[in-house]
C-alpha cells in the first residue's frame, strides 16, 4: 500500500514537472518569435535593477500598504515553498518529516521547531494578505480593477489565484495541525478542532491534506503559464533586460537611417542588397523579443492605465490592455506554430485586430506608463512601434499629421511658416 | 541686443562657447517668440559667448518620429547634422524639452554627438556662478507658483530639481501640484498630439491639467516647454477667463527679475 502511494507521488511529481516544463519552454519559443533580441550590455547595471526592482519591489512602494501586503505574499512563497523539498523527499521515499529526525539526530530538533514555526506564521499572514487582496479586489472598486480592460477571465485569474493561496496555505496549516505529535505555533491552536476524532480519522485527515496541498501546488504551478501570475517568474529576466537608456530615447531604426543615407550620398549605396521586408510592427512577430517577454510578464495591475493621460480623459487606450492584447495575439500564433510547425498566416495582425488605430493615436509618449511598471515592462515601445507600421507601411496618419509631415519636408517645421522667417525674432528682440 | 548666426562667427573667426537651439516653436509661434527672446535676453545680460543657427537651423524631426514616421525624422536628423557637425558644435542649450530629448538622446546613434542642456540646467549654472544677478525688489518675491513637470524633461530624462531649484532661487512659494515630478501629468501635446485633434474622450488632456494647476491657487503656473505652455496657457483660459492666471517659462521669469 505504502509502495503505491509511493509511486503515485513519483508519477504525479513527474508529471506536473514535465508538463510544466515543456510549457515554459513554448513561452521561450514564443518570446523568441521576436525580430530583435535581448541587449545584454553593462551587466552590473542589470543586476542592480534586479535586485532593487525584482527582489527589492522598490517601485512597489510608492504605495506602501499594498506594498507590504504584496511583500508577505512574495516572502511567504518563497519561504514556505523551502518546506517543499520535505514533501517532495517523504512522498518519495514514503517517509513522514523525514528532515525532522535528521534534525533530531543532529540534536538540532528545535531548530526545525523554529524553522516550521516560521513557514506557519508565514502561512498565516499570507492567508491573511490574501483576504485583504480578495476585499480590496472585489468590494472596494478600485478603479484600475473595475476597467473594462480586465472585463471575464482576467478578472477571475485574479481572482482564483488568490484564492488559490487561501486554499494551499489552510492545507498546510491544517496538515501540520492534524499531525498530532508536533506542536506548532500556529497550527497548534487548530488542534482543539480535532478532539474527540478517533485516531484514524485524525491521520486520514493529515494525509488527505498533505496530498490535497501538495496536488494543489502542481496545479497551481501548471496552471502559472496560463495565468497573468506568470511574473512570479519574468520579473526577474525582465527586470534584467529593462533598457539602460533614458525613457526619452526612442530606439533607431537603422535600416531607414541607412535608405536615407543612401539617398542623400548614393555613393555609399552597396550594390545588390534587398531593402528591408517591413518597417515596425504590423504583427507580434515584428516586435522586439523584450516587448514579447514585457507581455508574458505583465500581471495587468493596471498601474499604467490610472497614469496615462490619455485614459484618465477617456480616451480608448490603455496601456495594459495594450500588452494584454500582445499577450493574446501571441498566443494565438503559438498555437498556429503548434499545429503547422512553422506560422500559417492566418488574415489576422496585432495591428487592427487587437490593438485599434484609434487606441494608438491617443498616446502622447508622456512615458507614465513605463514610470509606473513595477517590473519594467514599456507599453509605450509596443505602441510606437505599431505606429510606425502604420505610418509607414500603410500610410495611415491622420490628415492632421500629414499637413505636419509635408510642412516638415518643405518648410523644415510642422507649421507651414516661410524658413526664410525663422530668425525673425531676432530682429524684434 | 545682437543676436549673431554661427555663420557669422565663423566669418569674423570667432567661436561661440554655447549654440542656442532654439526650435521651431520657439522660431515661428507669437508665444514661443516671447520666451526666446527672454532666454537670449538672459544670455546677452550673464555675458555668456553664444550663437543660434538661424536660417540653417530646421525641424529636429521629433513630431515625425513619435509620429511613426521614421523617414522624414532621418531625413531631418540628417540635414542637422551635418550642419552642427560642419560647425563642429560641442555644446547645445535648448528651451524645448523635445528638441533637447532628441539632441541629447537620439542623435548620437546617427553620428550627431554633443553635450545638450537643457535651458532650465543652463540657468541654474548661471545663478549657482553669479553669473546672473536679481534686482534687489525682484517683482516674484514671495508669489506663489505652481511647476508643471514637462514629460521630455522629468520621466524621459529625469530632470526635475533645475527648474525648482531655479524658481526657489527668487524666493517664490513653490506649490506642488498633486501629480508632480515622477508622476506628473502630461500636458496632452506630446508624442505629436500638438499637431492632430485628441480621439474622442470626455476630457481634453489639458484641461485635465489646467483644473489640477488652477486648484494649486498660486498666483502663476511655470512651464519648461513652449508645448506645455500652449496646452496649459488654453486650458486655463477655457477653464476660467477671470481666473488671470499667467503661463510663463522659466526663462520669462528669470529675465524679468535680472539685473
Amino acid at each position: 500500500m505504502a509502495i503505491l502511494a509511493q509511486i503515485l507521488f513519483i508519477i504525479l511529481t513527474a508529471t506536473a514537472l514535465s508538463l510544466f516544463g515543456k510549457n515554459l519552454l513554448k513561452i521561450r519559443r514564443n518570446i523568441l518569435i521576436g525580430k530583435a533580441g535581448f541587449l545584454n550590455d553593462q551587466k552590473a547595471r542589470r543586476w542592480k535593477n534586479v535586485f532593487l526592482l525584482a527582489l527589492g519591489q522598490k517601485k512597489m512602494f510608492k504605495k506602501p500598504i499594498v506594498a507590504i501586503l504584496h511583500l508577505i505574499l512574495y516572502v511567504g512563497f518563497i519561504i514556505i515553498n523551502i518546506e517543499l523539498l520535505e514533501i517532495m523527499a517523504d512522498g518519495i521515499l514514503g517517509t513522514h518529516r523525514i528532515f525532522e529526525s535528521y534534525f533530531e539526530k543532529f540534536g538540532l530538533a528545535s531548530l526545525y521547531n523554529f524553522i516550521i514555526n516560521s513557514f506557519e506564521i508565514l502561512a498565516a499572514m499570507v492567508f491573511v494578505a490574501c483576504i485583504l487582496f480578495l476585499a480590496r479586489r472585489n468590494m472596494l472598486k478600485l478603479k484600475r480593477f473595475m476597467s473594462n480592460d480586465l472585463a471575464g477571465w482576467p478578472r477571475s485569474d485574479a481572482n482564483y489565484i488568490l484564492i488559490a493561496e487561501i486554499i494551499l496555505m489552510g492545507l498546510f496549516l491544517v496538515m501540520n495541525a492534524a499531525d498530532t505529535q508536533t506542536h506548532f505555533i500556529i497550527s497548534s491552536s487548530l488542534q482543539p478542532l480535532f478532539s474527540g476524532i478517533n485516531k484514524d480519522t485524525i491521520f486520514i485527515i493529515e494525509h488527505t491534506a498533505w496530498w490535497l496541498h501538495i496536488i494543489g501546488i502542481y496545479i497551481f504551478m501548471n496552471y502559472l503559464p496560463y495565468s497573468k501570475h506568470l511574473h512570479i517568474i519574468l520579473a526577474f529576466p525582465n527586470t534584467y533586460y529593462a533598457p539602460l537608456t533614458p525613457k526619452g530615447m526612442m530606439h533607431n531604426m537603422p535600416e531607414v537611417q541607412n535608405e536615407v543615407l543612401y539617398a542623400m550620398q548614393p555613393e555609399l549605396a552597396p550594390t545588390g542588397v534587398a531593402a528591408p521586408a517591413s518597417f515596425g510592427a504590423k504583427d507580434v512577430m515584428d516586435l522586439s523579443s523584450k516587448n514579447l517577454m514585457d507581455a508574458y510578464s505583465c500581471t495587468e495591475c493596471g498601474r499604467c492605465t490610472a497614469a496615462c493621460p490619455a485614459n484618465i480623459t477617456g480616451k480608448l487606450l490603455s496601456p495594459r490592455k495594450i500588452m494584454m492584447a500582445t499577450r493574446d495575439r501571441l498566443e494565438e500564433v503559438g498555437k498556429n506554430i503548434d499545429l503547422y510547425k512553422n506560422f500559417v498566416p492566418d488574415n489576422k495582425s496585432l495591428l487592427h485586430d487587437y490593438i485599434t488605430v484609434e487606441e494608438l493615436m491617443a498616446c502622447t509618449t508622456c512615458n507614465a506608463c513605463v514610470e509606473e511598471c513595477p517590473i519594467s515592462i514599456s507599453p509605450l515601445d509596443i505602441i510606437m512601434e505599431l505606429r510606425r507600421s502604420l505610418v509607414m507601411e500603410e500610410s495611415n496618419a491622420p490628415q492632421e499629421w500629414n499637413s505636419m509631415f509635408s510642412n516638415i519636408e518643405n518648410n523644415f517645421a510642422p507649421w507651414k511658416f516661410a524658413p526664410d522667417d525663422r530668425d525673425a525674432w531676432t530682429k524684434q528682440a | 541686443m545682437k543676436v549673431s548666426t554661427m555663420a557669422e562667427m565663423m566669418a569674423s573667426g570667432q567661436t561661440p562657447e554655447i549654440l542656442f537651439w532654439v526650435g521651431c516653436a520657439g522660431s515661428f509661434d507669437l508665444r514661443a517668440q516671447k520666451i526666446t527672446k527672454a532666454f537670449a535676453t538672459i544670455l546677452d545680460k550673464a555675458g555668456v559667448n553664444y550663437a543660434i543657427l538661424g536660417k540653417e537651423e530646421a525641424c529636429t524631426g521629433d513630431p515625425a518620429r513619435r509620429a511613426g514616421n521614421e523617414f522624414m525624422f532621418q531625413m531631418m536628423a540628417y540635414q542637422n547634422i551635418q550642419i552642427l557637425n560642419g560647425y563642429s558644435i560641442k555644446k547645445i542649450v535648448t528651451t524645448c524639452p523635445h528638441c533637447f530629448n532628441i539632441l541629447k538622446n537620439e542623435y548620437p546613434d546617427l553620428g550627431g554627438n554633443y553635450d545638450v542642456i537643457h535651458h532650465t540646467q543652463f540657468l541654474q549654472e548661471l545663478i549657482e556662478q553669479g553669473k546672473i544677478k536679481f534686482t534687489d525688489s525682484n517683482e516674484w518675491k514671495g508669489k506663489s507658483i505652481t511647476y508643471h513637470d514637462s514629460c521630455y524633461l522629468g520621466r524621459a530624462n529625469e530632470i526635475y530639481e533645475a527648474p525648482r531649484k531655479v524658481l526657489e532661487s527668487l524666493d517664490m512659494e513653490l506649490r506642488e501640484m498633486k501629480r508632480c515630478k515622477s508622476k506628473g501629468l502630461c500636458c496632452g501635446a506630446g508624442g505629436a498630439q500638438m499637431f492632430k485633434e485628441e480621439e474622442k474622450g470626455d476630457k481634453r488632456v489639458n484641461m485635465e491639467r489646467a483644473d489640477e494647476a488652477i486648484e494649486t491657487k498660486s498666483d502663476f503656473v511655470a512651464s519648461a516647454c513652449p508645448f506645455c505652455n500652449t496646452m496649459l496657457s488654453d486650458g486655463i483660459k477655457n477653464r476660467d477667463e477671470e481666473l488671470g492666471i499667467e503661463v510663463l517659462d522659466i526663462a520669462e521669469i528669470i529675465a524679468k527679475a535680472i539685473q
